[in-house]
């Protein structure tokens, strides 16, 4: 064996012994994919089921009756029955419920003329995001009703157009099927970025750098060992996520699996790179880990589209995700599984992808010197 | 130009930034090290000893000047330097999470070491090292002196021809410290090697074949250590008192004009006169000591070369209040302690006791439990086990008042970096309760006392490290404490402010003051009224420093040193370990 390939062996050989007796380390890769995944796919929803609605009718008739029956009957509402609006006012202020449905005394009889504003509606506001599905969902059901009510009647239907909607790719809306593939992209820079950004500067920091300079190692091959051991322990946490999202969640996989593959071993490489150049521009660990989470976690997390559309952010902020590199690798995740292969897509996120390894390889490699001034 | 050098300095610089300033850390440094030896890089903390090794290794480029190891220019080509050069630095630079055979692996991969060589080479230097029988050990267990011993092991795998080894025995304990110089030398002979050892401890000078004196950036001498000291036989001797109190001698000697030092030796002071003194005359006659020439050694040059002269004593006695008590009280009393932290036995069954106006000293390598045992007089640490009073209190559980009659000068720097000199001071006072003129008044006697009146507006944390300690033991006097503890004081200060330390402590002493001291430094020993020492945890014995050393004299050693002292003992207590076992 040549010396360059014995040195590379036995740095690779040595971060890997260091990886397992050290139990942040295993539990950063292997434990924490798991509570995020358990977390965000059964306790996080974006979806609304049941929830708590009061209602109050002034004047119970048949009218009011059919439409709160109508709540009664769809599973997104777990309706309650409240004597008077102050009550109801009360519960909803106390947010025992989300929301209010205001039948007054006159509503059946303005109801059946073709008023407007017959219904009052109130929402806790305190959650806007919930607020807004709420609302959605109670006019969903108020125009159901109105469509059957006037079905029933024989009367053609007051509205002029009636809204018909089509979901593709996640034909039941079920949030669970688009968080669990964007999770894999933070779990990735979990341990791409903040894991080597610490193991980097903790050898600054416990003056074994010092002593790992002053050998014929070269720079390029400290690099190197460093980032095959923890390339491997981040597809490690990679499989067995997406192995947790396509047999628990049952999130379809509609791509070859070598695809999926590929890309993630692309965006782990970029995940690295900054990780790496983290550690080496701070030497030291605490502020790597902080400068690891700023710049690297919480935009993934905020501004990666895995839980928040980009396309209604204001538009500097739009401009700013073109900077985070898990906004591309989500894109293609959520392609990948969901939507199948579509090339465009995947092209155009893996050239940003690739463009963004070069920048900060280059950036890397100008800034590891083998000098501590 | 003579390339046979291993090792050639041409007039090199270094200048860092430090905000808007530059400091400067070495300043035209030029030299060149003769092949097959082993020189010493001798200096106080901060003359440049770390610059100038990692200079001499690539990891830094000068500023201006250039420098050539085994023949290739540092600043053209750092990576051949650090292929070629052996470099152990200052802080254990060995992973504690591997193994000691897993760390030599990997050194042995990273220096190209052939498979076929290894195991004759591990071998070897585990043998030498004494290492053999912990190969499977993590490094992270050793203790301080067997990781010291691996990280010149992983150094030595490759026996390169230039051997850089910065501070390795510092707070090694000497027995360990012993070893490395023995293995050092082993290799020097064997091998031919070139070594550049750095060390704070100016005793170790006399160890070198040739020694480079570094102060404050500068190179002030290169040469043989007899070179330096040569100069002073005759002005040096040992003075005895004939019944004078020996502080007080000390104190009126370093007074006198033509006395360069006087220092504490046992019940000897050891005097280093100047060279126009008549010294017979004015010692023998116009003070009447009795005294015998002594064989001047490299501290006693580094002191007459770099000591200012006409300097007047610190009086800090004059300036404390009264104590009242008899200096036969019993002031502190440790019985068993015992401290335990999860299976580690840090301190074990310690007993000692010290009476009022004592100095009194905890003498042991690092990890001796020198500082655990600190904190637990202090309450600052329950004890698991074992009585302790201090003042007739376990501080533990006594009320703050009683607190206010001790004081504590931490090991490390405790002081508020960005805060000055005055406004630290202030704090420390208030934080005993003094407030308004009394206040004024003892922030006042602490820069007079300590002479702290340039710095008064400075940030603590900018001052010089002398400084930094000086202020330290201000604060640790402001509310007048009658029982002050030290721990490790003179750590990693030069031997002059060390005797500027001795001496403040001696005048607290004579003014009634208890102190108790923890110290590394063997020498120091010699300071103390009396000592305990100490190793892993236990007390191995404790008395004056002259029962100390005559448990060690014998027919081959008639004159034992304190580091002979400690040896013996720990030679004595590891005997007594195995026959236990066995």
């Amino acid at each position: 064996m040549t010396p360059r390939g014995r040195r590379l062996l036995g740095m690779i050989r040595k971060e890997s012994l260091q990886i397992l007796r050290d139990p942040s380390s295993i539990s950063i890769a292997f434990v924490m994919p798991v509570v995020l995944l358990l977390l965000f796919g059964y306790g996080v929803s974006l979806d609304a089921r049941s929830i708590p609605l009061g209602i109050v009718i002034e004047q119970p008739d048949t009218t009011t009756q059919s439409l709160a029956g109508a709540f009664e009957r769809s599973e997104f509402f777990a309706p309650r029955r409240y004597g008077s609006i102050q009550q109801a006012q009360q519960a909803l202020a106390e947010r025992r419920i989300d929301g209010v449905l205001w039948l007054r005394n006159d509503f059946s009889r303005r109801a059946l003329r073709g008023d407007t504003a017959p219904i009052g509606v109130f929402v806790n506001g305190v959650d806007s995001n919930q607020a807004n599905i709420t609302r959605g969902y109670i006019q969903g059901t108020w125009l159901a009703w109105l469509q059957h009510v006037a079905g029933a009647r024989g009367r053609p239907l007051t509205l002029p157009v009636a809204l018909e909607q089509r979901i593709w790719f996640n034909p039941a809306v079920s949030s669970r099927l688009f968080l669990v593939p964007g999770l894999i992209a933070i779990i990735m820079t979990m341990i791409g970025s903040l894991l080597t950004a610490m193991v980097v500067a903790r050898e600054w920091e416990r003056g074994t750098m010092e002593a790992l300079l002053v050998t014929p190692l070269h720079m390029a091959e400290m690099l190197f060992g460093k980032l095959v051991p923890y390339f491997l322990l981040g597809m490690g946490g990679m499989l067995l996520s997406v192995a947790m999202a396509l047999l628990l969640f049952d999130v379809p996989l509609r791509s070859p699996l070598w695809l999926l593959a590929g890309s993630s071993a692309l965006f782990m490489l970029l995940s690295l790179a900054i990780g790496l150049l983290i550690s080496i521009v701070t030497r030291n660990q605490f502020l790597a880990g902080q400068v690891a989470l700023v710049v690297s976690f919480l935009p993934s997390f905020l501004l990666s589209g895995f839980l928040f559309d980009i396309h209604s952010m204001p538009q500097w902020v739009q401009t700013l995700t073109y900077l985070v590199p898990a906004r591309y690798f989500v894109a293609m995740l959520q392609t990948l599984f969901l939507a199948g292969p579509v090339w465009p897509v995947l092209l155009a996120n893996g050239a940003a992808m690739l463009l963004m390894l070069v920048v900060l390889t280059v950036a890397v490699v100008r800034k590891s010197r083998k000098r501590l001034d | 130009m003579n390339d046979d050098s291993p090792l050639r300095f041409s007039q090199v610089s270094l200048e860092f930034a430090r905000g808007r300033d530059r400091l400067r850390a070495l300043d035209a440094v030029d030299f060149s090290l003769a092949p097959g030896r082993v020189c010493g890089l001798i200096g106080p903390d901060g003359a440049g000893k770390t610059s100038l090794m990692r200079l001499a290794c690539g990891l830094l480029r000068p500023t201006s000047g250039s420098i050539h190891v085994l023949g290739i220019d540092a600043r053209a080509r750092p990576q051949a330097v650090q292929s070629a050069v052996g470099y152990m630095p200052q802080r254990f630079g060995l992973y504690e999470d591997l193994s000691v055979q897993e760390n030599l692996d990997l050194y042995a991969d990273l220096q190209g070491l052939e498979p076929e060589v290894r195991p004759e080479r591990y071998d070897a230097l585990m043998e030498m090292t004494g290492l053999a029988p912990f190969t499977g050990r993590l490094a992270g267990k050793l203790s301080g002196g067997m990781k010291q011993k691996l990280g010149l092991a992983c150094a030595l795998l490759r026996a390169p021809r230039l051997l850089l080894l910065d501070e390795p025995t510092v707070g090694v304990d000497p027995l360990s410290r012993r070893e490395l110089w023995h293995i050092v030398y082993g290799q020097v002979r064997d091998l031919g090697m070139t070594v550049l050892l750095s060390t704070a401890y100016l005793d170790e000078a006399d160890r070198c074949d040739e020694v480079l004196l570094l102060h404050q950036g500068r190179l002030l001498g290169q040469g043989p250590p007899a070179d330096f000291s040569e100069p002073l036989r005759g002005r040096v001797f040992q003075v005895r008192g004939e019944g004078r109190s020996q502080r007080r001698l000390q104190q009126e000697l370093e007074q006198t004009p033509g006395v360069i030092d006087a220092l504490a030796e046992g019940e000897t002071l050891r005097v280093v006169t100047e060279a126009s003194t008549d010294a017979e005359t004015l010692l023998r006659t116009q003070l009447g000591l009795s005294l015998q020439p002594a064989q001047p050694r490299f501290e006693d040059a580094f002191v007459a070369r770099l000591k200012p002269r006409g300097q007047p004593a610190p009086a800090l006695g004059d300036l404390l209040a009264p104590l009242s008590g008899h200096s036969d009280d019993e002031v502190i009393r440790v019985r068993q302690l015992t401290r335990r932290f999860g299976d580690f036995i840090a301190v074990n069954g310690v007993s000692f006791s010290v009476r009022r106006g004592e100095v009194f000293g905890l003498l042991g390598a690092n990890g001796a439990g020198k500082t655990t045992t600190f904190r637990m007089l202090c309450g600052l640490l329950p004890a698991s086990d074992g009585e302790l009073s201090v003042a007739g209190l376990d501080l533990r559980v006594a009320r703050a008042e009683a607190r206010r009659r001790i004081g504590y000068m931490a090991q490390k720097f405790s002081l508020y970096g960005d805060l000055s000199v005055q406004q630290n001071l202030r704090f420390f006072a208030s934080a005993y309760g003094l407030r308004g003129r009394r206040q004024s008044e003892r922030v006042d006697w602490a820069i007079d006392a300590f002479e702290l009146e340039a710095y008064r507006p400075v940030n603590a944390g900018l001052l010089p490290l002398g400084f930094k300690q000086r202020l330290s033991f201000a604060a640790a006097l402001m509310h007048q404490p009658e029982i002050l503890f030290l721990d490790e004081p003179t750590s990693g200060v030069d031997p002059l402010a060390r005797r500027e330390f001795w001496a403040r402590t001696n005048a607290l002493a004579e003014a009634g003051v208890t102190v108790l001291v923890t110290t590394h430094f063997m020498e120091e020993a010699n300071y103390c009224d009396r000592l305990v020492i100490m190793a892993e945890g236990q007390v191995l014995a404790e008395g004056t420093p002259a029962e100390m050393k005559a448990r060690a004299r014998s027919e081959a050693l008639p004159d034992p040193t304190m580091e002979d002292a400690f040896i013996h003992l720990v030679e004595a207590h590891e005997r007594a370990a195995r026959e236990a076992v066995a």
